[in-house]
């Protein structure tokens, strides 16, 4: 990071740059998509809010390398970036007409002068807004990092409350519907709701009070928060184990009613984020404890579904020359994972001897080689070719006689929970296994492991082993759930998806493999009302998280040491959660 | 009967002939070092002995059972620990966990933690840092930590390779007074140096070796004033 002294060229170069992105953000169209998308009804929309949010963000970073901790300097600081940044917005708003630049622009239109102006009649005038608006956040942004940390942090989590729940205004109204619903008082929730959201995004007292409220929890959490923890560490080890058994408890409780409180379109969503997790943590072994970089993992998942496919299809016979084996679920699962693992074991036979970049390699081709087996006519009569494989069973529940089909998402989404939450335990349990040491020395080194006396091939294998089993068992889940599967839904995507979850959760953790897929699976789909700009905005968090967080949400103890070499001991880290 | 013996052993990365007919001897509780010059491949010595490269000629016997057939894994199990060239420390490891990696292969919990106390009484330096990061200790806190994680094998034979390279002097004075410390105790040691003054103080006997050939070998004391290594070695 720069020293902090105030540099007028460094303020004025994030300004401008600041800038430049409000000039982006309106030329793309996000100024004026969701300019009826209310955040705070009638009071800040959507589209306003990201110019809030931008001057802001970079008010705060020009502050970070500039303001030596001054509050005079902060403030100048979000003056002038505020001004020359709104400014360089206004320019764009006053030449947009005059110059026709909606022929190249298309964005550049009427509907964003009327907008930035706020329907003023008199343009010059009506920027005013504009400018006061975007300097007075940027000098917020400035000055948020001149706080004290507590305070800081206290100001970040009430803004970022009021700002999220504005948005996703809709799926949070349908999920507190629910819990009331759950409390068998659906109508009480209808007042609540009134009082608090407005009919799109928040009220303004329901905003006053959600910041008041997270500010307080925040400021609670980061003040009392380490005396807790305190607390907790001098308790005795019985008297822990128990706290931690109860959060278990807890998180399990939470997880049965989930679908419930979140309802129906919310649990599809947790189901796919379910999978993907479970995934995860399959890849996570191979990745993040034994330092393998697979980037075919979809394979295994291909395998899974297909075994399932195959073993339980009622339809079989259209798509291939086989004729219906009936298998129900629960008798098709282990030979699905067993074939995965089975595979898992095969396919690392020839890659024990590599390394790094040219075992990515390798396993990426054999990822393809599958699909396009899959996709094969050489396999048709037997899987189905382009056609795939239809009618595939949904898994049942014996019960009292009769059998419970789990068709819903509601439903399955138990089974699926179940599988992650087993496949976690698994993870766990290997990690501080001798399993897990080895795989952590073959990661630092091969060649000094083997000396320590680790078996190279043992330790490979295994490790390949149980991811692909893992995989597979997300993909024979995957089947059931969709009843249908076709080669093309096992593309290099999915491999990369589940690395990507991994890395942004944090390599090697196992919370951060839930986190990973909360952000990476979930949040897409979350946004999924912003449309052409789902994927833009999704990029953008991305790409930010990263730079905020290199080591990823959750990492994993031996990781966050890695990134943080610079500092001193360590403290013992936080434990994490099975 | 030697403790370990090189017959002709003829070494290849590829087509890279790196070990042209080696032969030597290191006797039951000696310290015997290999000098030579960067190249002459006394690594490559090194990790013939320890399974990671097998020769494709000639016999590496370790207390009279031939290696050829030992995976490198279970090397470790017949006696012989390494330190590897450029220490090997698990850098993002703490100092507690390097060493416990080190008793990989033995069970007896008593055991492994006595040892690691002894570990601490030859290198009190680890003991303050056990809970530090082994990639953020210094080069000299590193070597320690490596040898000390191979000693934790309780090795009959010790592979060092280079354990010099790198440090201040001073740190090197302390290095080789705790080799001498480790022999003392009973573990016999094959000591790679390029440093062969140090090496031949503290060394029984010593082997020269140039461009994959041993061309010449003698007492320690003997090398120590032989022309030719004074000469290469010694800068006389
Ligand atoms: N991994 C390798 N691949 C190919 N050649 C190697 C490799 N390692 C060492 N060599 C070659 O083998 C010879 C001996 O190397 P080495 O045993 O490392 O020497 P020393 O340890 O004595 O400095 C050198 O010529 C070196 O270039
Ligand atoms: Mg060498």
């Amino acid at each position: 990071m720069k020293t902090q002294t105030f540099d007028f060229k460094s303020v004025l170069k994030t300004s401008l740059l600041a800038g430049g992105i409000l000039i982006y953000l309106a030329l793309v169209g996000l100024l004026t998509a969701f300019l009826d998308r209310d955040i705070i009804y009638k009071t800040l929309s959507l589209s306003f809010a990201l110019v809030l949010i931008n001057n802001f963000v970079f008010g705060y970073i020009a502050a970070q390398h500039n303001s030596e901790h001054k509050w005079g300097t902060a403030i100048g600081i979000g003056v002038i970036l505020g001004i020359v940044s709104t400014a360089m917005l206004s320019v764009l708003v006053l030449i947009s007409e005059p110059l026709n630049m909606r022929e190249m622009f298309v964005n550049a239109s009427p509907t964003l002068v009327k907008a930035l102006t706020f329907e003023n009649e008199n343009i010059v005038q009506g920027l005013l807004p504009l400018v006061l608006m975007g300097t007075a956040s940027s000098v917020l942004g400035a000055v948020t990092f001149v706080l004290p940390p507590l305070w800081r942090k206290v100001l970040l989590a009430a803004l970022i409350a009021v700002l999220a729940i504005g948005t996703l205004e809709e799926l949070v109204s349908d999920v507190v519907t629910n819990i009331f619903k759950l409390f068998g008082n659906k109508r009480a929730a209808k007042p609540a709701l009134k009082f608090f959201f407005g009919r799109k995004g928040w009220s303004v007292n329901g905003a006053i009070i959600m910041f008041v409220a997270a500010a307080v929890g925040s400021y609670l959490w980061n003040w009392r928060g380490s005396v807790v923890k305190e607390k907790i560490g001098a308790l005795p080890k019985t008297a822990q184990r128990n706290l931690r058994i109860g959060t278990l408890i807890f998180l399990f409780a939470v997880a049965i009613f989930l679908p419930n409180i979140l309802g129906g379109y919310l649990s599809e969503i947790l189901v796919t984020v379910a999978i993907f997790t479970l995934m995860g943590f399959g890849l996570n072994i191979v990745v993040g404890f034994a330092g393998l970089l697979d980037l075919g993992y979809v394979a295994f998942f291909a395998i899974g579904a297909y075994t399932m496919g195959v073993l339980t299809s009622t339809q079989l016979s259209q798509t291939t020359e086989l004729v219906s084996f009936g298998w129900n679920f629960w008798a098709a699962l282990p030979i699905a994972v067993g074939m995965a693992v089975l595979w898992g074991i095969l396919l690392g036979v020839p890659v024990l001897r590599m390394r790094g970049d040219y075992l990515a390699i390798v396993t990426l081709g054999f990822g393809e080689i599958i699909r396009v087996l899959a996709l094969s006519n050489f396999l048709q009569p037997k899987i189905g070719g382009a056609q795939g494989i239809l009618g595939i069973a949904k898994p049942t529940i014996p019960w009292f006689g009769g059998a419970i089909v789990l068709k819903s998402s509601l439903e399955l989404y138990y089974l699926v929970v179940v599988a992650a939450a087993l496949a976690a335990f698994v993870s766990w349990r290997l990690r501080d296994s001798r399993a897990g040491r080895s795989w952590m020395a073959m990661r630092e080194d091969e060649d000094v492991a083997e000396a320590m006396g680790i078996n190279l091939i043992k330790t490979k294998l295994l490790a390949f082993a149980t991811g692909a089993g893992f995989s597979g068992l997300a993909g024979a889940i995957f089947a059931a759930k969709l009843t249908s599967i076709y080669p093309h839904s096992f593309n290099l995507l999915i491999s990369i998806n589940v690395l990507s979850l991994i890395i942004v959760g944090g390599v090697g953790s196992l919370p951060g493999v839930v986190v990973g897929g909360l952000v990476l699976v979930g949040l897409p789909e979350l946004l999924r009302e912003f449309s052409e700009f789902r994927m833009l905005i999704f990029g953008a968090l991305l790409v930010t998280m990263m730079l905020v967080k290199p080591e990823g949400f959750w990492p994993a103890a031996t990781q966050k040491r890695e990134l943080h070499a610079g500092d001193e001991v360590e403290p013992t880290p936080t434990p994490e959660a099975a | 009967m030697a403790l370990l013996e090189l017959e002709n052993v003829h070494s290849y990365y590829g087509s890279i002939h790196a070990l042209k007919g080696i032969s030597l001897t290191v006797e039951k509780g000696e310290i015997v070092t290999l000098i030579g010059a960067n190249g002459a491949g006394k690594s490559t010595t090194l990790r013939t002995i320890s399974g990671i490269l097998r020769p494709r000629q000639g016999r590496v016997m370790f207390d009279g059972q031939d290696l050829a057939k030992t995976p490198a894994h279970k090397i470790v199990n017949l006696g012989i620990s390494q330190v590897p060239e450029g220490r090997g420390v698990f850098s993002k490891l703490t100092v507690m966990e390097n060493l416990e990696m080190g008793a990989f292969v033995r069970t007896d919990k008593a055991g492994i933690q006595e040892d690691i106390e002894h570990a601490f009484t030859l290198f009190p330096r680890l003991k303050e840092r056990q809970k530090q990061v082994a990639g953020t200790l210094s080069g000299g806190e590193q070597q320690m930590l490596a040898m000390a994680r191979a000693m934790m094998a309780r090795p009959n034979l010790l592979l060092l390779d280079e354990p010099s390279m790198g440090l201040a002097p001073i740190l090197v004075d302390g290095i080789f007074e705790t080799i001498v410390n480790i022999n003392n105790e009973g573990t016999t040691v094959l000591l790679v140096e390029q440093n062969a003054l140090m090496a031949l103080q503290v060394a029984h006997r010593g082997y020269v070796i140039q461009t994959g050939e041993i061309v010449l070998t003698d007492d320690a004391k003997a090398l120590q004033v032989n022309e030719m290594v004074r000469e290469a070695y010694l800068g006389h």
